[in-house]
């Protein structure tokens, strides 16, 4: 039993059950689709970018508890900071749920709720969809920097 | 816990104990092994056939003169018979080795479909079809110009069978319906649908994936011209299935694959073809497979599958009452004919969350959308969870999902 009550911390259960900015984002510059195929979860993601700041962030969608509540920490964790530090984060993120669970890893304060489904492997793909959305929403707005 | 009516002549624990991988434990408990529909487990007679054939057999069929291919060509044709007579198919000529059930859809709809399917024609088929029963005949279409219909299923999830002969006209060339539902557990009522297509010259196929390890199937009291089945949930091996088809259309089809084996003679200038089945069986086939097949099939009818299925329909019936009893639970595919199917969700909580919990639990079941996702937006749920029964669960079993659903409910509020 100790290993589920790592994964469904009481973080992630009220993140799941109160997602964060959870909402369209009417004045969105970018969003992008995220969809796992295999489980159906689905999260569209919105974002406001002001230059090469993230000012608004929001999304929908339905899921399981780990990617609602993973998308939810993300959304609060990227709101209102540099694109290039989110896609950093994301990397430190993707390293958090994918290094063995008996290896020690960085703490990365709320987004460390999630360090649990390094114990359940085939959970990853849930907890970084989200992040995987965002990646591909950032990687849309360089192109509409560079045209 | 109480042992009211136990079907009779059915000894599950003897079953059990045929089973050797029931034995192993999974997260320090029990397994609990309730994904039957995704494949069903092995009996020791199964796993030593696959060794037997391998240590004494193993030969290419149809081929040699020597002593092991004439062994292996017997077995494997024994087991096309065995595989006729457990379907009360009239001989082996109408019983075709595939990989699964999915080829034998594929075939049929490469054959059957590319040589009587054209431009406006229509193919029909319901909406509780596995994609297996879906995807070939949107392919087929789409390449045809021709259209693919839906029957429509009720909030129970059973065939409305009015609408159904409602789409039946003079353009449809082939019905295409699951036998048992893999989502819903329906059974649908095929003789009704065997009838209503014959009375307007249309040929129907009837995908038993589900059906055939559940339920008694007799392809000529049934009249369907064509019926597939997978052997991995016919407690053999994977990678193995076929498809049953009348002499006489088989006979008529041009071939599917073309290779070895499917000929008679070869030139460059033309090939002929063999005679059935072996017209569809282009390649070395998986020999072993269909062998040890025939093993599973042996081994199925040793216990009887009138028992099996009294033994299932009481576990399902304990089983719709266990779990309607956990708070928030409800089941998705409640027909009045159904069978070993138990898919439901709970308030509040993804199918994913209620399968990592009681995975945890030793308890095995599917999640997600089973391969029919048309099925869950009709149901308007992204997934379901799918406890799924076979001949060796149960009642104990059945608890031990429901105090894992209990955890879950703990977990989740």
């Amino acid at each position: 039993m100790s290993d589920l009550t790592d994964l469904y911390q009481e973080v992630i259960l009220d993140h799941n059950r109160r997602p964060r900015n959870f909402r369209v984002l009417e004045d969105a510059t970018h969003q992008a689709e995220g969809y796992n195929p295999l489980c159906g979860d689905r999260l569209n993601l919105f974002l406001k970018l002001d230059g090469d700041v993230i000012a608004d962030v929001g999304f929908q969608g339905s899921g399981c508890a780990i990617s609602k509540a993973s998308a939810s920490l993300m959304t609060d964790s990227v709101k209102g900071s540099a694109i290039a530090d989110a896609r950093a984060l994301f990397d430190r993120f993707h390293r958090m749920v994918t290094t063995p669970p008996d290896v020690e890893v960085e703490d990365l304060g709320k987004l460390s709720a999630l360090a649990g489904v390094r114990e359940f492997p085939v959970r990853v793909k849930c907890a970084s969809l989200a992040w995987h959305t965002l990646k591909a929403a950032l990687e849309h707005a360089d192109k509409a920097t560079t045209e | 816990m109480t042992v009211a009516v136990r079907a009779r002549g059915f000894d599950v624990a003897r079953v059990r104990a045929d089973f050797p991988i029931l034995r192993r434990s999974v997260r320090g408990r029990p397994l609990v092994y309730l994904d039957n529909a995704a494949t069903t487990q092995k009996p020791q007679v199964v796993i030593d056939a696959l060794t037997r054939y391998y240590t004494e057999i193993n030969a290419n069929v149809h081929r040699g003169v020597h002593e092991l291919s004439e062994v292996a060509s017997e077995a494997y044709e024994g087991a096309r018979l065995k595989i006729a007579s457990f379907i009360n198919a009239p001989d082996g000529r109408s019983i075709v080795f595939t990989r699964n059930a999915t080829e034998s859809i594929n075939l049929v709809a490469h054959a059957f479909g590319r040589s009587r399917v054209g431009a406006g024609d229509e193919v029909l088929i319901s909406a509780m079809e596995h994609h297996s029963n879906i995807v070939p005949w949107q392919l087929l279409c789409e390449e045809r110009g021709a259209r693919l219909r839906v029957a429509p299923i009720n909030d129970r999830g059973e065939l409305l069978l009015d609408q159904f002969e409602a789409l039946l006209n003079d353009r449809t060339r082939l019905v295409s319906i699951a036998h048992m539902s893999n989502a819903l557990g329906t059974i649908n009522p095929v003789e009704d649908i065997v009838r209503l297509a014959h009375a307007r010259g249309i040929p129907v196929l009837l995908d038993g994936s589900q059906a055939a390890y559940h339920m008694p199937v007799d392809v000529q009291a049934l009249d369907c011209d064509f019926y597939v089945a997978t052997g991995h949930k016919l407690y053999g091996p994977t990678g193995i299935g076929f498809l049953y088809g009348k002499a006489d259309l088989l006979e008529s089809l041009p071939p599917f694959m073309g290779g070895g084996d499917m000929i008679s003679s070869v030139t460059f200038e033309k090939s002929t073809w063999n005679t059935l089945p072996h017209k569809f069986e282009a390649g070395t086939p998986d020999i072993s497979g269909a062998i040890v097949l025939g093993v599973a099939i042996d081994y199925i009818q040793s216990v009887g599958l009138t028992e099996i299925a009294a033994h299932e329909q009481e576990l399902l019936a304990y089983g719709t009452d266990a779990l309607t009893s956990v708070r928030g639970l409800r089941l998705i595919g409640t027909a009045r004919r159904k069978a070993s199917i138990l898919s439901f969700v709970l308030d509040g909580v993804h199918p994913h969350d209620i399968g990592t919990i009681v995975d945890r639990e030793g308890v095995a079941v599917r999640t997600g959308h089973h391969c029919a996702q048309p099925v869950m937006d009709r149901f308007g749920v992204p997934a379901t969870a799918r406890a799924s029964l076979a001949m060796y669960n149960t009642r104990e079993e059945i608890d031990t999902l429901v105090r894992a659903l209990e955890r879950v409910r703990a977990v989740f509020g």
